[in-house]
């Protein structure tokens, strides 16, 4: 007739719609908990990539492209679509004072019939003076591009070895890049050589919006990095004033509005995740409360057999326990299950750079979880046993408390 | 042996006018090893509030209760509720029961509080249920049981440990008349073994199996 469990479990096992919302309360708390902490930190993570991606301090583009949200739907928002100026225009930017690094990039869309594999956004560089893009890919394990070779974005259903028709030119993928949660996923990069390959065969089918370019004498944007004790307001200024038919824009300006939204998106999330806890805790404090209040005269059979105040208090706290970390394990399971799968959708709907963070950093995550949902119910039920275990026990059995 | 010196208690009442009530006035009391004592008495007279401060559950206003020599108020917490759990038995008013154990498991709930299960405490756990009449109930939850039968396990749930000192606070209430004289038959025969039995009731047929009648009224307990 010895127990087979200890009294708590048992307790717990013997009381199963109070248990089971107790569980289902602190799963809540743990799944707001991490799913707020997951989308919050993937989101900062995603705008961290973007902007180490974007890699320079100013873009110059032609004028005509320079409305925001062209640009934007393009390098932020992961769109299609492409623009020229000629490249005379380099060697007046050139000339500016304070230019570090400069570089040029250059964008062709692929299309959807039959001259192309896959739709996709193509991004040149001269690999002798890139600055953002090479770094990038020598991360992600590839080397230097050979003519024809081209490297696809992590979420391109493309992989080293294959070989990709643009515009009736093959190329074959020479190395696949790191997740970073930007439009950048769904890109192609490939050397000056071989975009200036592709745009000529997008003229030539006719194919391209751009009827008598000539890619040998053009480019899509300059990337440009200060110099050290120049401002990139500096350059731009100099730039915007000195160069005709461009327009030089800060990149930090360009992501402002991702920043924005990032900022109110966490603002948000925050408010959810703190009114959820507070009312979670409240709602923790009730049930435990009530739960003690029903239960006041098994504790006092407690007390009278011999239970001191702190094994009854032990007891009740170990109930808390149990279904504190039952519920939390629940909800970080239902935490992962919705976010991790789901992070594209996520992405899609916030429309904002989303990478999740690595393993390490969601074990993390989840152990506070994990922790800080049983410690709420621990300590809801904390104050509801001590509170019980100062009456005198006599009291209770009376029935006067 | 059991020893009450000048213990009163005193409760606030929340309501207007005068704000204190003496429960139990100043009392002295004592039992001997293997003494039945009856304490008999109207409702709300104070025999429970009494009855409670002798076993340690209910802090004196004023006064000490020793228990062997040892004033038992003066323990801590801890030591106070070892000792209910070695040296005393206690049947509570109504119905009392740990709902998620079985008839058993509260039987030997005092062993295993202090992890202290032993086979012949599950004998001796069988011989009481034999003994009250519960024994084919051994596996079934409080929930299920009559008011009579839930009183009956909390007498074998106090005898359990073999305690030196039993207090029952009506333990016969929800018992017909043949329980109440097994139930008083039982004491008695455990008085007779060397324990000291105090019971509260209102049963006053009781009076033919206690060495001592007391009589509480209005908080003030006399001897007949």
């Amino acid at each position: 007739m010895k127990l087979k469990k200890n009294l708590p479990l048992r307790n717990l096992l013997g009381r199963p719609v109070r248990t089971t919302v107790l569980v289902i309360l602190t799963a809540l708390l743990s799944v707001t908990f991490l799913c707020g902490t997951l989308v919050i930190t993937s989101l900062r993570k995603g705008l961290g990539s973007l902007e180490a991606r974007l890699g320079a301090d100013i873009m110059v583009v032609p004028y005509e492209a320079a409305t925001k949200s062209d640009l934007q739907n393009i390098v932020l928002q992961g769109n299609t679509g492409y623009f020229y100026m000629d490249n005379s225009r380099l060697e007046k930017i050139m000339k500016c004072d304070g230019i570090g690094q400069l570089s040029c990039q250059f964008f062709l869309a692929s299309a959807s019939s039959g001259c192309c594999s896959i739709p996709v956004q193509i991004i040149g560089f001269d690999p002798e003076t890139d600055f953002t893009i090479s770094p990038w890919i020598k991360k992600s394990g590839g080397g230097q591009l050979k003519d024809m070779d081209i490297v696809v974005g992590n979420d391109l259903n493309a992989f080293v070895g294959d070989t990709l028709k643009f515009y009736g030119v093959e190329c074959h993928v020479a190395a696949k890049l790191d997740k970073t949660g930007t439009s950048f996923d769904t890109a192609v990069f490939t050397n000056e050589n071989t975009i200036k390959k592709l745009i000529k065969s997008s003229v030539d089918l006719k194919m391209n919006s751009f009827t008598n370019i000539d890619p040998d004498k053009t480019v899509s944007c300059v990337l440009i990095n200060a110099a050290e004790g120049y401002t990139p307001e500096e350059i731009i200024n100099d730039i915007n004033i000195h160069v005709k038919k461009v327009k030089a824009i800060q990149t930090k300006e360009m992501i402002s509005g991702v920043s924005d939204s990032l900022s109110g998106v966490s603002d948000v999330t925050g408010i959810l995740i703190s009114a959820v806890w507070i009312l979670g805790t409240v709602i923790f404090l009730l049930a435990f409360t009530m739960s003690v209040n029903e239960r006041k005269k098994e504790f006092a059979i407690l007390r009278v057999t011999g239970a001191s105040r702190k094994k009854l208090a032990s007891i009740v706290l170990q109930e808390a326990v149990i279904t504190g970390i039952t519920g939390s394990i629940i909800g970080i399971i239902i935490g992962l299950v919705i976010v991790i799968p789901f992070s594209s959708s996520i992405e899609s709907a916030l429309n904002l750079p989303f990478l999740i963070p690595d393993i390490s950093r969601i074990t993390e995550y989840a152990g506070i979880s994990l922790i800080i949902s049983s410690l709420t119910g621990a300590f809801a039920a904390g104050f509801s046993a001590f509170r019980i275990s100062r009456i005198d026990t006599g009291l209770i059995l009376r029935g006067d408390n | 042996m059991l020893r009450a010196e000048k213990i009163s208690k005193e409760f606030i009442r929340e309501t207007k006018g005068t704000n204190r009530f003496a429960a139990v006035q100043e009392t002295d009391f004592e039992i001997s090893d293997g003494q039945l004592a009856v304490i008999t008495g109207r409702s709300g007279s104070g025999k429970t509030t009494f009855l409670n401060m002798l076993a340690g559950l209910l802090t004196p206003t004023d006064g000490k209760v020793f228990l062997d020599g040892t004033d038992i108020y003066s323990l801590s917490d801890r030591e106070l509720s070892r000792l209910r759990n070695q040296k005393t038995g206690f049947i509570p008013q109504g119905q009392t029961a740990i709902h998620s154990l079985s008839v058993a498991e509260n039987i030997l709930l005092p062993y295993t509080l202090y992890g202290e299960y032993s086979e012949d405490a599950e004998k001796y756990a069988y011989e009481l249920m034999e003994k009250l009449d519960i024994i084919n109930l051994k596996d079934v939850r409080p929930s299920e049981l009559s008011g009579g039968e839930t009183r009956r396990m909390a007498i074998a749930r106090a005898l359990i440990k073999k305690p030196q000192i039993i207090f029952a606070d009506e333990p016969t209430g929800d018992l017909d008349d043949e329980n109440t004289r097994t139930v008083f038959e039982f004491m008695k025969s455990i008085s007779e073994n060397g324990a000291s039995v105090i019971v509260v009731t209102h049963e006053t047929d009781s009076e033919k199996y206690a060495d001592r009648v007391f009589r509480m009224n209005s908080g003030i307990l006399s001897e007949k």
